[in-house]
């Protein structure tokens, strides 16, 4: 039950994009059109699920035992980076097609603040003064998928409420960034609608 | 993209005028918030007072500063295929210094910056920086770069936290403004800070029209 709990929760209530500001830049950049902002949602669904597990490895069984926690921002970041490579290079000679898929989108990925975010709010939210918290693990890649899961959602909503914007009559001081930060204002407050869910 | 345009050398490398230009487009021509686009997951985040919008600017602009300063001593060093990992794991290295630093003398704003302290790492303005300036410049330039978009950077957050502050809780800088006013509390929640951008950008995009 609390693992249901936790990914209605990172996909609806506490949204990444719209609630917890993380991720704008693609949000925004890559938003326009449905195609690209799919294949940009698959890709960070499946880094952020595999960076989760990853860096909660990393700390749990390299830094903690050390006493190394204040590297944290440092280690996660390099592991993201060299992960991403990683996943980039299998896919690459795995398949073809889905390299060409989600290819270009892969090292964007790696200055996407969600991923790093998603990293720092496992730590943060499973692990209390160094104490782990049971089956946090598990905890911890449901948590990165369904952040991946709510960000794909926001930004699929997001482009095609875009797609349809372009053909609309747009006052010509708001068009461009302006009208999509005021849709996203908009997505946001009915986003909030969702709160409710998840008992606090 | 304006982001990799270089920066042409010109002749008084070192003059006053020169310096004081390289600071200045940081503050307008090149506004990392409203011109650029670059760090707006930090800028939204916090800017729901006026003191965590300083603590953010601040915190940014000193990372910021080091890592152009460390880039552009050591720009030679790095082979050019390796040089983005390189300049990652310095800026990491001074995010974890203001993260001691933070916890250690200022718990409060460090808890209230949350986890957008190490996010700093991640903010595009220093790599854009380190990678569009910094790698191509003498360390003063580089300096006097870094400052000038750190304070961009930090005077975008103040706009915005101050617009954010005034309708949202109903204070200037932590006073209340008056007893009569209202406050609009959506303005302190994410939506506030979405539409607080969008309108910003649309007037800016009003004044350039005319």
């Amino acid at each position: 039950m609390e693992i249901v709990l936790i990914f209605v929760s990172a996909v609806f209530v506490n949204n990444f994009v719209l609630s917890r500001f993380l991720g704008l830049c693609p949000y925004i950049g890559v938003s326009k059109r449905t195609e690209p902002a799919i294949g940009m949602g698959m890709a960070v669904i499946f880094v952020m699920t595999l960076a989760s597990s990853v860096t909660w490895l990393v700390y749990r069984y390299i830094l903690l035992p050390y006493n190394l926690e204040f590297l944290r921002t440092i280690a996660f970041i390099l592991v993201i980076a060299s992960f991403v490579q990683f996943v980039e290079i299998v896919i690459q000679k795995l398949s073809p097609a889905l390299y060409r898929a989600l290819g270009i989108y892969l090292p964007l990925i790696t200055t996407n603040c969600a991923v790093l975010g998603v990293a720092v709010l496992n730590i943060n939210m499973f692990f209390h003064n160094g104490e782990v918290a049971e089956l946090s693990f598990l905890k911890s890649v449901v948590h990165g998928f369904g952040a991946g899961v709510g960000f794909t959602i926001a930004m699929l909503l997001m482009s095609g409420i875009r797609e349809r914007l372009e053909l609309a009559n747009v006052p010509e001081s708001f068009k461009g960034a302006a009208i999509a930060f005021i849709t996203a204002g908009l997505m946001s407050m009915a986003f909030f609608g969702f709160a409710g869910i998840v008992p606090h | 993209m304006r982001l990799l345009r270089r920066s042409t050398p010109r002749n008084d490398k070192y003059g006053v005028m020169n310096m004081l230009r390289e600071f200045l487009k940081g503050l307008f021509k090149e506004n990392p918030v409203f011109v650029l686009m670059l760090g707006l997951c930090p800028t939204l985040a916090v800017s729901t007072s006026f003191a965590n919008g300083l603590g953010m600017g601040i915190a940014t602009t000193f990372v910021l500063v080091s890592s152009n300063l460390t880039i552009s001593i050591t720009r030679k060093l790095f082979p050019q295929r390796m040089r983005i990992p390189c300049f990652i794991i310095i800026i990491a290295t001074f995010v974890v210094i203001v993260e001691r630093i933070l916890s250690a003398y200022l718990p409060e704003l460090n808890r209230q910056l949350g986890i957008f302290i190490p996010l700093i790492v991640v903010n595009c303005i220093i790599l854009g920086r380190a990678e569009a300036f910094a790698s191509r410049n003498s360390p003063a330039r580089a300096v006097v770069d870094g400052l000038g978009m750190g304070f961009g950077f930090t005077a975008g957050l103040l706009i915005i936290s101050i617009i954010r502050e005034a309708l949202g809780s109903g204070k200037i800088f932590g006073v209340s403004i008056s007893t009569e006013f209202e406050p609009v509390a959506l303005m302190l929640l994410p939506p506030g800070a979405f539409l607080t951008i969008g309108f910003i950008l649309a007037l800016k995009q009003m004044k350039r029209k005319r």
